[in-house]
């Protein structure tokens, strides 16, 4: 795998970090280091930069609208657009547009025009309802919300954990056992609008961050029209597992971005900060603090994009995803870790965006499949059957 | 953690912020007559936290009584305070000017 850059992707590259240097780090300066948006004039204002530079809405395929880029080119800015305090969780404060939930562009064309193309237009915004109370990392068995058909409707009774910004959301994708078997052959996909009687979001749920905090949702009697149905009956399963791998590739290029971020700011914090008479950097244990940094982001940054370039090509990634973001989330917990501590003192300050990255990536390790599934994952792929 | 901040009022007064530290975290300004009239945040950005922006307060004139909850999920909470009172009272608190809300949700506690 040939991972020299082209002269285009060199040029989009060199294009976003510039972007991340110039318009968002002055922003950021004068943000809360907990913030998670920008000013509504300066977000405007830079998605019309981003528009101009023809790289918004990234996600978005080419035939909806979006710019066409192959997953490795993503891969390469997703890394550039981490590269800032908010970076982990709210790259570039989401001034270059998300795609909307991926699984409706497999709609029909009735549901395309009441929740794609609005949500393409900017008009509305879905949430993705997967992860129950009684479990995320294994959601075939775990699914206990269940739908009953009534008529032309089904009429859901549940509750699900953990879910981002269904507080805000005008609709979601929300799945349910629609089908007494255990495990993946009973769920369905249910598109819902937020404002259905019996739709509930109960709390947010405080954790390590604050940008797209968590919700809990509670569902009761909540009657949904069968041409709500995003797939087919009990064949929902398969939309949830489809965007489980292709999210993490993003995933990795994130903690990789904020991975070389910090490291870029040890490195010159320890040319200069002096200890002893004689700066950090001529210590040796400061010195292979950095080498490993260098080594985790090399290594992650390897798997990720060859993880891309093997979606690019339409081989099968599943496994080389779980390794990415095993190795990209674990490596990047290290490298802010190793970061924090050479900054000393001044590393767990809000003065520098250390200790945001510190808790943020530490949700790295458990989101989007915590690195025992990937394990998991990657273990059935070498031992083949015999693990079944 | 009760969803709604439900500490007993504390008169705001030079005395009474002696007891408050310049922790990150929410507070309300209110009473047991008015109910909630402000809902307010120390954020990383305020230099003495919870005590200086109760201070503020107070040095604009303030006579009323607050009660706070130290946190450092402040930005999340102040967002889940202000729209826990939305839904309980269909508005915001009287005194927090709309404009400068953050982007909120809709939520329906218990």
């Amino acid at each position: 795998m040939d991972l020299q850059q082209s002269d285009e992707q060199k040029l989009i590259v060199a294009t976003v970090r510039r972007f991340v240097l110039e318009e968002i780090l002055p922003l950021e300066m004068n943000l809360d280091p907990d913030a998670d948006s920008l000013e509504p004039a300066d977000r405007e204002r830079l998605v019309g930069k981003v528009k101009e530079m023809g790289l918004y809405g990234l996600d978005i395929p080419q035939e909806f609208g979006g710019p066409g880029l192959d997953m490795v080119t993503k891969t390469l800015i997703s890394i550039e657009m981490a590269q800032h305090r908010a970076g982990l969780y709210s790259p570039c404060y989401g001034v270059f547009g998300g795609a909307g939930l991926a699984q409706l562009y497999e709609a029909t064309e009735d549901q395309k025009e009441r929740y794609l193309y609005p949500t393409l237009r900017g008009e509305k915004r879905g949430f993705f309802g997967l992860t129950e109370p009684s479990g995320g990392s294994d959601p075939a068995r775990a699914i206990q919300t269940r739908a009953i058909k009534d008529g032309d409707d089904w009429v859901i009774n549940g509750s699900k954990i953990f879910i981002s910004g269904a507080d805000v959301a005008d609709f979601g994708l929300v799945f349910a056992r629609t089908s007494p078997d255990k495990g993946r052959g009973g769920v369905t996909c249910f598109i819902v609008d937020t404002d259905t009687p019996g739709f509930h979001v109960r709390r947010v749920i405080h954790t390590l961050r604050s940008a797209h905090y968590a919700t809990e949702l509670q569902f009761e009697e909540m009657r949904v029209p069968a041409r709500n149905i995003l797939g087919e009956v009990n064949k929902g399963f398969s939309i949830a597992n489809d965007r489980l791998s292709r999210q993490r590739i993003p995933y990795s290029a994130g903690c990789i971005g904020v991975a070389i971020k910090a490291h870029e700011l040890a490195v010159e914090y320890a040319k200069i900060r002096e200890t002893f008479g004689a700066p950090l950097a001529s210590r040796q244990a400061i010195q292979w603090m950095l080498v490993d940094n260098e080594l985790d982001i090399k290594q992650s940054r390897w798997v990720t994009l060859e993880a891309a370039d093997m979606a690019d090509r339409g081989m099968p990634f599943r496994k080389e995803a779980a390794m990415a973001k095993l190795l990209a989330s674990e490596a990047g917990s290290r490298v802010v870790d190793r970061c924090m501590q050479i900054h000393g003192g001044y590393g767990v300050t809000k003065d520098f965006p250390f200790e945001r990255w510190y808790r943020e990536m530490r949700i790295r390790r458990i989101g989007e499949g915590p690195s025992e599934v990937q394990r998991h994952i990657i273990a059935r792929d070498i031992l083949g059957s015999s693990l079944r | 953690m009760p969803i709604r901040l439900d500490k007993p009022w504390i008169a705001l007064s030079t005395k009474n912020l002696e007891q408050v530290k310049g922790h990150l975290g929410v507070y309300e300004l209110g009473s047991e007559i008015d109910g909630v009239v402000f809902i307010g945040c120390a954020d990383a950005r305020s230099l003495f936290g919870l005590k200086g922006e109760l201070q503020d307060h107070l040095d604009k004139g303030a006579q009323t009584c607050f009660r706070i909850e130290i946190t450092s999920a402040y930005q999340t909470r102040y967002r889940e305070l202000l729209m826990v009172h939305y839904a309980d009272f269909q508005a915001y608190p009287r005194d927090n000017i709309e404009a400068d809300l953050p982007r909120l949700g809709k939520l329906s506690p218990l």
